[in-house]
């Protein structure tokens, strides 16, 4: 167990370096310059440009300036703007702005409990509705309600996201008035405000992503009702209730933990549909705007972060199976 | 006793008739599907007494396991049509309320199924498998006896070391020993009736015989009825006192076990006891199946429905196999045999061509 583990960790900081390269030579090498945005138009001349590269160290070789930006990941660094004090950026240092200077992860940072907040909470309401809809519809095979619930999950689930986040906000809160349009409000200051603000982008994040779990739920668990397990707990004389969700879901839900580990681990790297639609300066938001105005290190950042969090919950939700299913073994 | 049972304790003298404990009359279960109603049980009626062991012996999809699987209630309401009566312990449970039936499930009627590793549940240790199945009809116990209860049963059961076993979880049981977990976990609340669903069909021989002999052994102990299901006639030999031979969803022969394997008067009888390997003849005679595929259920054959694979069907005067489905009448050596056959003189057709085919030695006494 503890031997799988480390090995898995270390599978997920080789992936994790890989990605960090790959990110880094497709900024270093690709087609925008970061010198260029940074330098005035009007008094722009090749002197200051390479004034500029020096200063960002853009003319040194790859993998310095890879080892020096990593270097910077993990221990963090002080970064040399060209006047006479370098820059302190503490662990973990993504770079500087070139736009808003700020050190990237200070920046990043404090926009994290909105993205955050957004995502785990619409996380747990799709969750909950998603299963909660499965396991009704698999109770009821072949009913009206069955087909209703398949039905309609197959519409929602065609309907663009921002589409239906899109109309849910011009007529729940610009129109009708029923939510705030307060955008984010951190939790520290006001939690029923935080609440209050939140609910609209849960419920749309919910519905959309629910579908997709009542369908998925569903299977497994007409599945696991027909399983032997089910008949023997049903011919032991245990409720109803005990019969479908200590014993049937109890099964049907381990192939859902797989996509709801990744599902959230996307959601947490940004929502930025959700937080241009409502209003919430997230991470999704901030990539956005990086990608905008060509602020290279807030871009480099992000998708690293993205990338963390793909892997990390990869290795959550291996874990959690040998946990969750007796017959694995980690080894 | 604190288990909440349905059935009024019988040593109490609270059973107004002197039936036997489980009476099932004239059986009926359908299944509509899309392709038409599966006629899977039919007319069928048995019944078996404390203490006894009935074998229901018959091909895949002769309605065995569908036949007692109602007994306990465990076909959906929805999508089955069940007439007739199953009296347990003077208390019928056609149509009865799901609450009732739960009471009376793994309580007062146990059930043992064919594959124990995809019966016990994969994810909870075993232990709490079986302090689950006596919490049920205990709801006054505690977790800890429980538990004491089902390490006891493992014991009873003949499991090594059975309070460290209680923490393992199915998979890391032995086939035979997986069996011997579930037959304790059925007998967990003393059921009186346990229901056997080939038991012993997954399992290798010399595990096949320790779990008979232990099923035989409890049921010395626990004086309990046992319907035994199985398609070999050998355990019926072994283990029952009667038996009831199925073909098609419908009794075709039944009666006490030695008169019925002795002097079986049903074709197909002959036919399972011709297609039993013998471990002591010629290693190149061939084995004799019964020819053809079990029937339809959605369209069973007019008549007799075992007359397509009867090799005796042109014994019959007329064409009386085809077109009229013989009655279940008592045989001629005793009204508690009673076979489904139109044959005059069954007796002389199995003694002239069937007997000298299984068993020549035997035909020299009769």
């Amino acid at each position: 167990m503890l031997g799988y583990l480390v090995r898995r960790l270390i599978s997920a900081v080789l992936v994790l370096a890989l990605v960090s390269i790959a990110v880094f030579a497709l900024f270093t090498y690709g087609p925008s310059d970061p010198a260029e945005s940074m330098c005035p138009e009007s008094h722009c001349t090749p002197a200051r440009l390479d004034q500029i590269r020096n200063n960002l160290g853009l003319d040194r070789p790859f993998f310095d300036q890879y080892g020096e930006y990593m270097k910077g990941v993990v221990a963090g660094r002080n970064i040399d703007v060209g006047t006479d004090k370098p820059i302190e950026c503490d662990f973990p240092c993504f770079g500087r702005s070139f736009k808003y200077n700020v050190n990237v992860w200070d920046y990043l940072k404090q926009r994290m409990p909105a993205t955050f907040s957004v995502a785990i909470g619409g996380a747990v309401c799709f969750l909950v509705i998603g299963v909660a809809l499965g396991v009704f519809a698999a109770r009821r095979r072949g009913t009206l309600a069955d087909k209703a619930i398949v039905g309609v999950s197959l519409v929602i689930h065609a309907i663009p996201y921002y589409l239906l986040a899109l109309i849910a906000f011009l007529y729940l809160v610009n129109k009708l008035g029923f939510f705030p349009d307060s955008g984010y409000v951190p939790l520290t200051q006001n939690p029923a405000k935080w609440l209050y603000a939140l609910l609209l982008p849960w419920l749309c994040l919910g519905l959309t992503y629910s579908t997709q779990y009542a369908r998925f739920s569903r299977g497994s668990m007409i599945e696991a009702l027909s399983d032997d397990y089910v008949r023997t707990a049903r011919a032991k004389g245990l409720s109803q209730g005990k019969v479908v969700f200590r014993h049937a879901l109890r099964v049907a839900i381990v192939p859902i933990v797989t996509i709801f580990g990744l599902d959230l681990a996307v959601l947490l790297a940004g929502t930025i549909f959700t937080e241009q639609i409502f209003g919430v300066q997230g991470l999704g938001l901030a990539n956005l705007q990086a990608i905008q105005i060509g602020d290279l290190p807030i871009i480099e950042a992000t998708v690293m972060i993205a990338a963390f969090f793909v892997v990390a919950s990869n290795v959550v939700v291996d874990m959690l199976y040998s946990v969750l299913d007796p017959r694995v073994r980690l080894s | 006793m604190t288990s909440n049972s349905l059935i009024p304790d019988l040593a109490a003298g609270a059973s107004a008739t002197d039936e036997p404990f489980l009476v099932v009359d004239d059986l009926t279960v359908k299944f509509p599907t899309a392709d038409g109603l599966v006629n899977a049980v039919t007319n069928l009626s048995y019944s078996v007494e404390l203490g006894k062991t009935l074998g229901i012996v018959g091909e895949s999809g002769s309605g065995k396991s569908v036949s007692s699987m109602a007994v306990l209630g465990l076909h959906d309401a929805r999508t089955s049509r069940i007439t007739g009566s199953i009296r347990v312990g003077g208390q019928d449970v056609v149509g009865l309320a799901e609450s009732q039936m739960q009471k009376l499930r793994g309580n007062d009627v146990a059930m043992i199924f064919q594959d124990a590793l995809a019966a016990l549940h994969p994810y909870y240790k075993v232990g709490s498998q079986l302090a689950e199945a006596y919490l049920a009809h205990h709801p006054k116990a505690s977790k800890r006896d429980a538990h004491r209860r089902a390490v006891e049963m493992l014991d009873r059961v003949g499991i090594p070391q059975p309070d460290m076993r209680a923490k393992d979880y199915p998979h890391q049981f032995s086939g035979g020993m997986r069996q011997r977990v579930m037959i304790a976990m059925s007998l967990i609340n003393d059921p009186k009736l346990l229901i056997a669903d080939e038991p012993t069909t997954a399992l290798d021989v010399t595990v096949q015989a320790q779990i008979l002999d232990l099923l035989q052994d409890l049921q010395r102990e626990f004086n309990s009825a046992i319907i035994m299901i199985t398609h070999d006639l050998g355990v019926v030999a072994e283990m029952a006192d009667d038996v009831m031979v199925m073909y098609a969803g419908r009794a075709v022969e039944q009666g006490p076990a030695k008169e019925i394997l002795v002097r079986p008067e049903m074709p197909y009888t002959w036919g399972l006891l011709s297609s039993i390997p013998e471990v002591d003849s010629d290693v190149d005679a061939r084995l004799v199946p019964i020819p053809g595929n079990p029937p339809s259920l959605l369209n069973p054959p007019t008549g007799c429905p075992f007359h397509p694979r009867c090799p005796h069907v042109d014994k019959v005067p007329g064409n009386l196999c085809v077109t009229d489905l013989p009655e279940l009448l008592p045989a001629r050596s005793g009204a508690d045999h009673l076979k489904r056959c139109h044959l005059v003189d069954p007796t002389a057709v199995y003694q002239s061509e069937v007997l000298p085919e299984i068993a020549p030695d035997l035909v020299e006494e009769n």
